[in-house]
C-alpha cells in the first residue's frame, strides 16, 4: 500500500478575538490517498479553515498547529512563506468558488496559466503557451486559441471556473483542493465541471479533497466523506454507506433535506445537542475502514 | 438584560448586551461599538484629541487669555519674545501671541463649522436624486457639479472677494461653493451602488415613497463616507482659510486670524521667527489632527461589516 | 387571490443589446395554491416573480391579481395585496436599522396604526420573539434574517407571497425550519405563493404545480409528483432532473459544454 498523499493529525486553527480565543477547527485527523474525499460541513464548521491550513493560508492573526501535516514526506508546519509558494501549484493547489476573485483582470487567461506553468517548471515562453493551450484542451474548451486570449470579465461562470482548474493543474500537482467548486454555477454547468475534475483526478491520478455544504453532492462524487461540526470531525464513512450514518448530526442533517419524490408535511428539523461541541478526543475510525483515520 | 453573574448591570454591558430591550438601547449601543472600533486606532486617537482641544481651547479663550490683549496695541511691548507675561511673545503691535492664538482657534473653528453646514446639505441634496433618480436628472445635477468642480478653491475665492470685498463671511461662502462637489458625487456614487439593493426594492414593493426611501433607507448609508471625506477635508479647508487670510482676504484686522497672523508675521521672520511660526505650527496641527481622526474614521468604518 | 398573467415581456437594453428577460409568459394561479417556477439562471424566472410584484414599470403584457388587472404604477392598496421574500437574507434587510425599525416601516407607510402590538405579534408569529426585537441584521444569523424577512412580508397581510430563493443562502439545517415555517403559514393563512428556486426538491416540496423556464419562456409545465416520476417532456426539464440528482459518474453531456455561450 503506498502511502498517504496527506496526513493530518490534530490540527486546529485558533483566532484571537475579544471574548477569547475562538477555535474554528480543532482534532482534526484525516489521511488521504489516491482517493475522493469530501469534507461537508454546515457555515461555521471549519471546513473551509480546514482546507486553507493545509494549503498554508489561514494567515496571522490565526494560529495553525498540529501534531502531524504532511504532504507525502514534507513536513508543511515547518516551511516558510517561500517554500510553500514553491509547492502551492506545483505539489498542491487550490480551486476556489468564485473564479472572479482568484484571476488577474488585466491579463488574459491564456497567460495567466501559461505563467502558472513557466513559474513552477521553469519552462519557456513557448513551451509554456503550447502546454496551456494543451490544457485548455483537456478542460474540453472548444476553440484553445480564442479563449486563450480572453480576459476574465469575458468569460463566463462554468468556462471560467474550467480555465481555474486548467491553471491550478497546469504544474502537475498531486493533491487537489476544491473548496465550494461548483456552488456558484448553474445546475447545469454544475455536473460538467465536476465531470472535468473527475477526468483529470482519475488520469493523473491525483488526490482530490472537494469541500462543499450540498450533502448530496459530496456523496454522489467523492469515495468517502467527513463531516464536520462547530470545527470537529463528527463523521468519517464511505459515501455510498451515508445513510448509515452513525452521528446524531449526520443523520438529522440527511433527515432534514427535502427529497424529490418523498413529499413529507413537515421536514424533521435538526435538533442540536450541545454535547457534540465537547472535544472529540479518540480520533474517528472510517465506518466500514478503507484506510481508516 | 443583564449578562451571567455579576450583581446589578453595568453602562458598558447594558449598551453591549446582544438582546437590546429598546430603541434607545439599540442605537446607542451602536454607537458604543463604533466607539470601540475606534478607539483602536492610535493615531486617530491623537487626531480626535487634538481636535476636542481645538474646541476646548476656542470654548475657553476668554479663561486662558484676557481677550482685550489679543487686540490692544501696546507699542511698547512690541516683538518680545517669550516671557511670564507673554508665554509666546508679543507681535509687531505688541499684542500677545498666545491670545490670539486663542480667539484665532475661535475664528478656526467656526469656519469649519460654517463650511460643513454648508457644504454636506448640498452635496447630499445634488447627489442623492442624481445617483437615484439617474437618467436626465443625473445628467442635469452632474454637469452641473462639473461646473464647479472647475473652479480652483482659491481663485474663485479671490474673485468673490473682489466683488463681495473681503470678510470671513465671504471667505466662507467662497470655499464652501468651490468645496461641495466632491461631496455631491460621493453621495451619488454611494447611492448609485445601494440603489438596486433589495431592501431598497423591498422598500418600494411597501409602497414607499420616493422621498420616504430616500430620506429614511439611503441617507443613512452616505453619512459615514461623507463624514469621512469631512474630516479628511477639513485640513485643506482650514489651509485654505488660512491662505485667504494671508492674503487678506478672510477675517480683517484687527481679527486674529492664523493666516492674517502668519502674513503679518513675515516682515520680521528672520528676527522675531515666533510672531509668524507660532500661528503657522497652529495650523499645522489642526490641519494633521483633523486628517487623523478622518484615517482613523476610515479605519474603523472599514473594519466594520 | 388569484394570479394570472398573460403574455407578460420584459425587455432590457436598446438596439443590439435588447434582449428578452421573460417573453410571452402566461399562466395562472388559483387562490391558495402553492405554484413553483423553476430554471437556470438567466431562465426568466426572477423577473416574472418581479413583475408580478410590481417592481418593474416597463413590463408588457397584463399581470392580474384577484381578477384586476395591475396598471404601471400600483396603489398603496394595491401594494398590499402582494410582498415578497427576497434571496438574499443579509441583502433584503436595511444594515443600519434594527428589527423594529425595520417592521415598523409598512406600518406606518400604510398607516396601520398600532404598530408596537403588531411588531410584536409578527416576530411571534415567525417564531422569534422580544429579545430579537432590536437587534441589528448583523446581530442575526442568516435564518433569523430570513424571519424578519418573512414577518416583514407578512405584517401587511397580503393575500399573495413571492419567494425569491428564499433558502439558497441557507445551511441545510436551517432550510428545513424555514420550509416548515412557510408550509405552516400557508395553511394557516391561507396564502397564495408563488415560489422561484432551482432546487428541485425545495420546490417539490412546497408547490404543487411547477412551471419550467428556459431562456425567458416557459416551456413545460408540470406537477411535483410527475417530476419525481420523472414524467417530462422537455429537454431542459430533463436536464434539471438530472443535475438535481447529483453526480453522474458516466461522464455526463461533456460535448454539451460549448453550447454554454462566451459572455461579453
Amino acid at each position: 500500500m503506498d502511502a498517504p498523499l496527506l496526513r493530518v493529525r490534530n490540527l486546529s486553527v485558533t483566532y484571537p478575538s475579544d471574548d477569547g480565543d475562538f477555535k474554528a477547527v480543532r482534532n482534526v485527523s484525516f489521511s488521504l490517498r489516491r482517493e475522493r474525499l469530501g469534507i461537508v460541513g454546515e457555515s461555521g464548521s471549519g471546513k473551509s479553515t480546514t482546507g486553507r491550513a493545509i494549503m498554508g493560508l489561514a494567515r496571522p492573526p490565526a494560529r495553525v498547529a498540529a501534531d502531524e501535516l504532511l504532504l507525502g514526506d514534507i513536513d508543511l508546519r515547518s516551511q516558510t512563506e517561500r517554500q510553500l509558494r514553491r509547492l502551492r501549484g506545483k505539489r498542491m493547489a487550490m480551486v476556489l468558488q468564485d473564479p472572479k476573485y482568484s484571476l488577474d483582470p488585466v491579463m488574459s487567461v491564456g497567460q495567466q496559466i501559461a505563467e502558472t506553468h513557466r513559474t513552477h517548471l521553469n519552462s519557456s515562453r513557448a513551451e509554456a503557451k503550447l502546454a496551456a493551450l494543451e490544457m485548455l484542451n483537456a478542460v474540453h474548451i472548444r476553440d484553445p486559441e480564442r479563449v486563450y486570449a480572453m480576459y476574465p470579465h469575458q468569460v463566463s461562470g462554468g468556462m471560467g471556473q474550467r480555465i481555474m482548474i486548467a491553471m491550478m493543474l497546469i504544474a502537475g500537482p498531486e493533491l487537489l483542493i476544491a473548496d465550494e467548486p461548483t456552488s456558484a454555477l448553474d445546475v447545469t454547468v454544475q455536473s460538467q465541471v465536476l465531470s472535468i475534475m473527475d477526468e483529470l483526478v482519475r488520469e493523473r491520478g491525483m488526490g482530490l479533497i472537494l469541500i462543499s455544504h450540498n450533502l448530496h453532492l459530496v456523496s454522489s462524487f467523492c469515495d468517502r466523506v467527513l463531516v464536520m461540526y462547530a470545527g470537529q470531525i463528527v463523521e468519517i464513512c464511505d459515501a455510498g454507506r451515508l445513510a448509515d450514518a452513525q452521528h446524531p448530526y449526520t443523520r438529522g442533517l440527511l433527515a432534514a433535506l427535502p427529497e424529490l419524490g418523498r413529499r413529507r408535511e413537515e421536514l424533521p428539523q435538526l435538533q442540536r445537542d450541545p454535547a457534540w461541541m465537547d472535544d472529540i478526543v479518540t480520533p474517528l475510525e472510517t465506518t466500514s475502514g478503507k484506510g481508516g483515520a | 438584560m443583564t449578562t451571567a453573574g455579576t450583581g446589578a448591570p453595568t453602562w458598558r454591558s447594558w449598551l453591549l448586551d446582544p438582546a437590546p430591550a429598546s430603541r434607545r438601547q439599540a442605537r446607542l449601543g451602536g454607537w458604543f461599538r463604533a466607539w470601540l472600533a475606534f478607539q483602536r486606532n492610535t493615531l486617530g486617537m491623537v487626531g480626535l484629541a487634538i481636535v476636542i482641544l481645538l474646541v476646548l481651547i476656542a470654548a475657553a479663550a476668554p479663561l486662558i487669555a484676557d481677550p482685550s490683549t489679543a487686540l490692544t496695541q501696546v507699542l511698547e511691548d512690541r516683538l518680545q519674545p517669550s516671557s511670564w507675561a507673554h508665554p509666546f511673545g508679543t507681535d509687531e503691535l505688541g499684542r500677545d501671541i498666545m491670545a490670539r492664538m486663542a480667539f484665532g482657534a475661535r475664528i478656526t473653528l467656526t469656519i469649519v463649522i460654517l463650511v460643513s453646514l454648508i457644504v454636506v446639505p448640498i452635496g447630499l441634496a445634488i447627489g442623492l436624486p442624481a445617483g437615484y433618480f439617474g437618467g436626465w436628472i443625473d445628467a442635469v445635477l452632474m454637469r452641473l457639479t462639473d461646473i464647479f468642480l472647475a473652479f480652483p478653491r482659491l481663485i474663485l475665492a479671490l474673485a468673490f472677494a473682489a466683488a463681495l470685498g473681503p470678510g470671513i463671511e465671504n471667505a466662507v461662502i467662497a470655499i464652501a461653493l468651490t468645496a461641495w462637489p466632491p461631496y455631491a458625487r460621493l453621495a451619488r456614487a454611494e447611492t448609485m451602488t445601494r440603489r438596486r439593493s433589495e431592501f431598497i426594492q423591498a422598500a418600494e414593493l411597501q409602497g414607499a415613497s420616493h422621498l420616504r426611501i430616500i430620506a429614511t433607507q439611503i441617507v443613512p448609508l452616505c453619512l459615514p463616507s461623507v463624514i469621512i471625506r469631512l474630516t479628511l477635508d477639513m485640513a485643506g479647508i482650514i489651509l485654505t482659510a488660512a491662505g485667504l487670510g494671508f492674503l487678506g482676504l478672510g477675517a480683517q484686522p484687527p481679527s486674529p486670524e492664523w493666516g492674517a497672523m502668519v502674513s503679518t508675521g513675515r516682515a520680521v521672520l528672520l528676527d522675531q521667527w515666533w510672531v509668524a511660526t507660532l500661528p503657522g505650527i497652529a495650523i499645522f496641527i489642526t490641519s494633521l489632527g483633523f486628517n487623523l481622526l478622518g484615517d482613523g474614521l476610515r479605519d474603523a468604518a472599514s473594519g466594520r461589516g | 387571490m388569484s394570479i394570472e398573467l398573460e403574455r407578460v415581456t420584459v425587455t432590457y437594453g436598446k438596439g443590439a443589446k435588447r434582449f428578452d428577460a421573460a417573453r410571452n409568459v402566461t399562466l395562472s394561479v388559483a387562490e391558495g395554491e402553492a405554484f413553483g417556477l423553476v430554471g437556470e439562471s438567466g431562465s426568466g424566472k426572477s423577473t416574472v416573480l418581479r413583475a408580478v410584484a410590481g417592481l418593474i414599470p416597463h413590463a408588457q403584457g397584463r399581470v392580474m391579481l384577484a381578477g384586476t388587472e395591475m396598471g404601471r404604477k400600483r396603489s398603496t392598496a394595491q401594494r398590499k395585496m402582494v410582498q415578497m421574500v427576497f434571496q438574499d437574507p443579509y441583502g433584503s434587510l436595511h444594515p443600519n436599522q434594527t428589527v423594529d425599525q425595520t417592521l415598523s416601516m409598512p406600518i406606518a407607510i400604510h398607516k396601520l396604526g398600532d404598530a408596537d402590538r403588531r411588531v410584536s405579534a409578527a416576530l411571534e408569529e415567525v417564531g422569534m420573539g422580544p429579545t430579537h426585537r432590536f437587534r441589528y441584521p448583523h446581530q442575526l444569523s442568516g435564518g433569523q434574517r430570513q424571519r424578519i424577512a418573512i414577518a416583514r412580508a407578512l405584517i401587511l397581510e397580503p393575500r399573495i407571497l413571492l419567494l425569491d430563493e428564499p433558502t439558497s443562502a441557507l445551511d441545510v439545517s436551517v432550510q428545513a425550519e424555514i420550509l416548515n415555517l412557510l408550509s405552516r403559514l400557508r395553511r394557516e393563512l391561507g396564502l397564495t405563493m408563488l415560489m422561484v428556486s432551482h432546487d428541485l426538491a425545495v420546490i417539490a416540496h412546497l408547490c404543487d404545480r411547477i412551471a419550467v423556464m428556459n431562456r425567458g419562456e416557459i416551456v413545460e409545465t408540470t406537477t411535483a409528483d410527475a417530476l419525481a416520476a420523472g414524467d417530462v417532456q422537455n429537454p431542459s426539464t430533463q436536464q434539471l432532473l438530472r443535475s438535481n440528482k447529483g453526480f453522474d459518474p458516466s461522464g455526463g453531456d461533456l460535448d454539451l459544454l460549448d453550447a454554454v455561450p462566451i459572455r461579453g
